[in-house]
């Protein structure tokens, strides 16, 4: 996937693909992804999603848990938040092993990425989702799903990490900073968090980043958006 | 697959309630919750809301209204709240906001009604818990800040600078200079006992920067005499271990800046009153100097706004009734005299010397929040109506309508200086007590007693206390004058009916409620200054009166002490129930509803009045009227 230009339209996009798509999986999620232009961060329904890879390469690196926790403007739903772990083809490396504290026997005793993807994208089904860095998310997801179904996904996503390079990474002051050397204000999840005095999670997990994810957008409407904003406005 | 949500339990389970539960429950309570932002400011629940969650602090903090919007409590990360309204018709009765941004976990009701019912201790926290919990809160902060806790050794910031009595002055100032210091101790060397002990600092005076300049410099004194002819001599100190409060009282009182602290009577220190100021700023102290820096009514208006909030802050702080009552008095005692200082400004320096009397509450140290203006003036024996009549009539008025303004509305018995008949000279004030107390009638007496709580507040403060001391002396020897007074003192009884049940107003707008004041405190007080006077107290407060009359020993035993505790107890519930009647925005009054009180309460309240009752049968036999 390619920059997304100002002519690229997602409702465009999504209407034919729920058109020209086979599977009937994919067809289904296209179809529950076509939300109205209208539609405004009150209003909608959200879901935080984040995996944990092997890499950061789609084509060598894999999947290795998945985590999704739906939410609106006023309430995370941690009760009806969801966790997989999946067993990659390749192995597991012992350092993403100390990154994600997954262990080998829970990675081999866990299923492949074919038998939880219906799962996973029933769950994201009628929802906006969120994730913190799409580039992951994204080209993770489609390779998996291709690999699975043989057809490609993409669909919009709200990226919490773009929405704060829009505050400190697009403005005059980030340009002068870099043309003088100038340390740039960190976008990572962790330090993004803090400055909307959210907390610091010792856990790193697919499920506690989605739940981190889900917090930070809340914050960053709070402070930063009316929730008369189109989520259209605002998607990638 | 469902997802356990381990960073969320291990959290909850720092912290009451959770902690109380087993890690099974725990994981379930995390898996369970749901989670909001509240940026800064927001509210999380209004007044009225309904509730259906108890919400946990995950970061950030929390404050917590009255109706009224008066803070109620200040929570933070791991503390809960919302467990009232889930108790209570899932109705909000105390509104919540984000102080910072937050994040908050919600316990659905449901759950919260599991756990409530299968864990104990769980229930007892939330439940039983959460008024003490509140209190313990409360306490928490107290310790940390608060003048009526913390002592005066922490204050303390350096060891004191002394110098011995036989050096000069310039040698004084010269210590003050090198050691910075605005205030130097004066000790004269006492040598041990027999040959072995150490000799010891015997603290004889005091000399600080304001007393080089009035009592040196501008004297011309010469700089080699001995310190201790310039020092103030036996100077006022307080033990260590006395609370910052009794500290600031002290040096209201007696307008000292300066005051040594010590240990076994040895200096261990100096504090000053800019230390106290420094260490809280928001006290009744700190109102008392605004009051001092003001410039006009209109300004004076302002500060008296903060009164009742320094009074509740007082209460909260479980200060005692006669500290607040202290405390107060001060404060009403400094708007009179800011008072008289603009109108002075205003209408020129008095043609005679005069003394402003307070009179009252005020003069007895006891005032609380509502108060009616008592005051008088002492005028100098060369006072001619025709000529300066005037000018006191302009003084008082200015003086009176400030103080309305300032909320010590005008006396309704018209018991103020502004009436010609409340503005006397030294001889006439001196006849007219002569008058009351030579021929004593009860009926005249009952609207004059409260003059017999006399003191100065402004002006010829030292006419008030030579008036006094006149008073006591014909008074003790007047058997008839104190029949009389002792009558008037048992017009008003504890409302106690005759199987000690209470017995309460029955009709109009304060029916089934007692006024405490009416029949606790002032019958009281009346019954103390009968005794006062009987045995030649010049004390005014009913406190220090007491220990004068138990001193005397007319009294039988342990009746002072159990007088002491009464008044005091009678006073607090008064003072307690101001209290609410400012956070709720209400009307402060003297009526308390004895169906609103713990048994506990209720029980102690009667043996209050109990006591009351038994000292008045004890003062119609002591003073039998003929």
């Amino acid at each position: 996937m390619a920059r997304v230009s100002d002519a690229f339209s997602w409702h465009e996009f999504i209407r034919q693909e729920t058109a020209s798509v086979n599977s009937p999986l994919l067809k289904s999620f296209y179809a529950s992804q076509n939300f109205s232009e209208d539609l405004t961060l009150d209003q909608a329904e959200f879901v935080a999603l984040d995996f944990e890879t092997t890499g950061l390469d789609p084509k060598t690196d894999e999947i290795v848990s998945i985590g999704l926790v739906p939410f609106n403007l006023k309430r995370i739903k941690v009760a009806e938040a969801k966790h997989w772990i999946v067993r990659p083809k390749c192995k597991l490396s012992d350092d993403s092993i100390v990154i994600h504290g997954i262990t080998h026997s829970e990675v081999s005793s866990a299923p492949r990425i074919s038998e939880v993807l219906e799962q996973v994208l029933k769950a994201l089904e009628g929802k906006v989702v969120v994730v913190h860095y799409q580039y992951i998310e994204r080209q993770f997801l489609n390779r998996a799903v291709e690999g699975v179904l043989g057809e490609e996904l993409w669909f919009p996503m709200l990226d919490t990490m773009r929405l704060e390079a829009m505050l400190y990474r697009d403005g005059w002051r980030t340009k002068l900073k870099r043309l003088f050397g100038s340390k740039l204000v960190s976008i990572r999840l962790v330090d993004s968090r803090l400055r909307y005095g959210l907390p610091r999670y010792h856990m790193h997990s697919a499920m506690t980043d989605a739940i981190a994810t889900a917090e930070l957008l809340q914050a960053q409407i709070r402070h930063r958006f009316d929730e008369s904003v189109r989520v259209t406005d605002l998607w990638q | 697959m469902e997802a356990e949500q381990i960073e969320i339990a291990e959290f909850l389970g720092r912290y009451p309630p959770f902690s109380f539960l087993p890690e099974k429950t725990l994981n379930l309570v995390a898996a369970s919750l749901e989670i909001s932002y509240y940026r800064q400011g927001a509210d999380v629940y209004k007044f009225g809301d309904e509730i259906h969650d108890l919400c946990f602090i995950r970061s950030g903090s929390i404050e917590i209204y009255r109706r009224n919007g008066v803070l109620y409590n200040r929570l933070s990360v791991g503390d809960v709240f919302g467990q009232l309204g889930l108790l209570m018709n899932n109705r909000i009765r105390l509104p919540s906001r984000a102080l910072e941004d937050s994040l908050i976990y919600f316990v659905p009701e449901t759950l919260f009604n599991e756990l409530c019912d299968n864990y104990d201790e769980f229930a007892y926290f939330v439940e039983v818990d959460d008024k003490r919990k509140m209190n313990k809160e409360i306490q928490q902060k107290r310790e940390e800040n608060d003048l009526s806790s913390v002592k005066v050794s922490t204050l303390i910031a350096r060891p004191p600078i002394m110098i011995s009595s036989d050096a000069s002055i310039r040698q004084a100032a010269s210590v003050m200079t090198d050691e910075s210091v605005s205030s130097l101790l004066i000790y004269d060397e006492i040598a041990p006992v027999e040959d072995f002990g150490d000799s010891f600092k015997h603290l004889v005076g005091i000399l600080t920067d304001r007393d080089l300049r009035t009592r040196v410099v501008s004297q011309g004194v010469d700089l080699d005499s001995a310190v201790s002819s310039v020092m103030t001599q036996t100077p006022k100190t307080l033990d260590k271990d006395t609370f910052v409060f009794e500290a600031m009282l002290m040096m209201l009182r007696f307008n000292l800046h300066h005051l040594p602290i010590v240990e076994n009577n040895v200096p261990i220190g100096v504090i000053a009153i800019s230390d106290i100021v420094r260490y809280e700023s928001k006290n009744s102290l700190y109102i008392v100097g605004l009051i001092h820096r003001q410039h006009s009514i209109e300004e004076l208006v302002q500060v008296s706004k903060d009164v009742p909030s320094c009074f509740v802050r007082m209460v909260r702080q479980e200060s005692s009734a006669q500290m607040v009552g202290s405390a107060m008095s001060v404060i009403g005692r400094s708007f009179k005299q800011r008072l008289l200082e603009l109108a002075e400004e205003k209408l020129g320096p008095p043609p005679v010397p005069y003394c402003f009397l307070a009179l009252g509450s005020m003069a007895r140290d006891e005032q609380l929040l509502i108060t009616d203006q008592d005051n008088a003036l002492i005028l100098s024996n060369d006072y001619n109506p025709r000529q300066h009549n005037e000018y006191f009539e302009a003084l008082t008025e200015f003086v009176s309508e400030g103080l309305d303004k300032c909320g010590y509305p005008y006396c309704t018995g018209r018991i103020m200086a502004t009436n010609p008949r409340w503005r006397k000279t030294i001889s006439e004030w001196r006849e007219c007590f002569a008058d009351w107390i030579d021929v004593p009638n009860p009926d005249a007496l009952l609207n004059s007693s409260v003059f017999f709580d006399l003191e100065g507040v402004w002006g010829k403060t030292e006419w008030a206390d030579e008036l006094y001391r006149f008073i006591v002396n014909r008074a003790k020897n007047s058997p008839k004058f104190l029949a009389s007074l002792s009558r008037n003192a048992l017009l008003r009884t504890p409302p106690l009916g005759f199987f000690k049940e209470f017995v309460m107003e029955k009709d109009g707008e304060h029916r089934r409620t007692i006024n405490l004041k009416r029949r606790g405190t002032a019958p009281l007080v009346d019954l103390i200054r009968v005794h006062a006077l009987a045995v030649g107290s010049t004390s005014r407060n009913s406190i220090d009166r007491l220990d004068d009359v138990i001193k005397s020993g007319i009294l039988p035993d342990k009746r002072g002490q159990e007088l002491k505790y009464a008044l005091e107890y009678l006073a607090m519930v008064r003072i307690r129930h101001q209290v609410e009647d400012v956070e709720d925005g209400s009307e402060v009054d003297n009526n308390i509803e004895p169906d609103t009180l713990s048994d506990i309460e209720r029980r102690n309240l009667k043996e209050a009045f109990n006591v009351l009752s038994n000292s008045q049968r004890f003062l119609k036999y002591r003073y039998p009227f003929s």
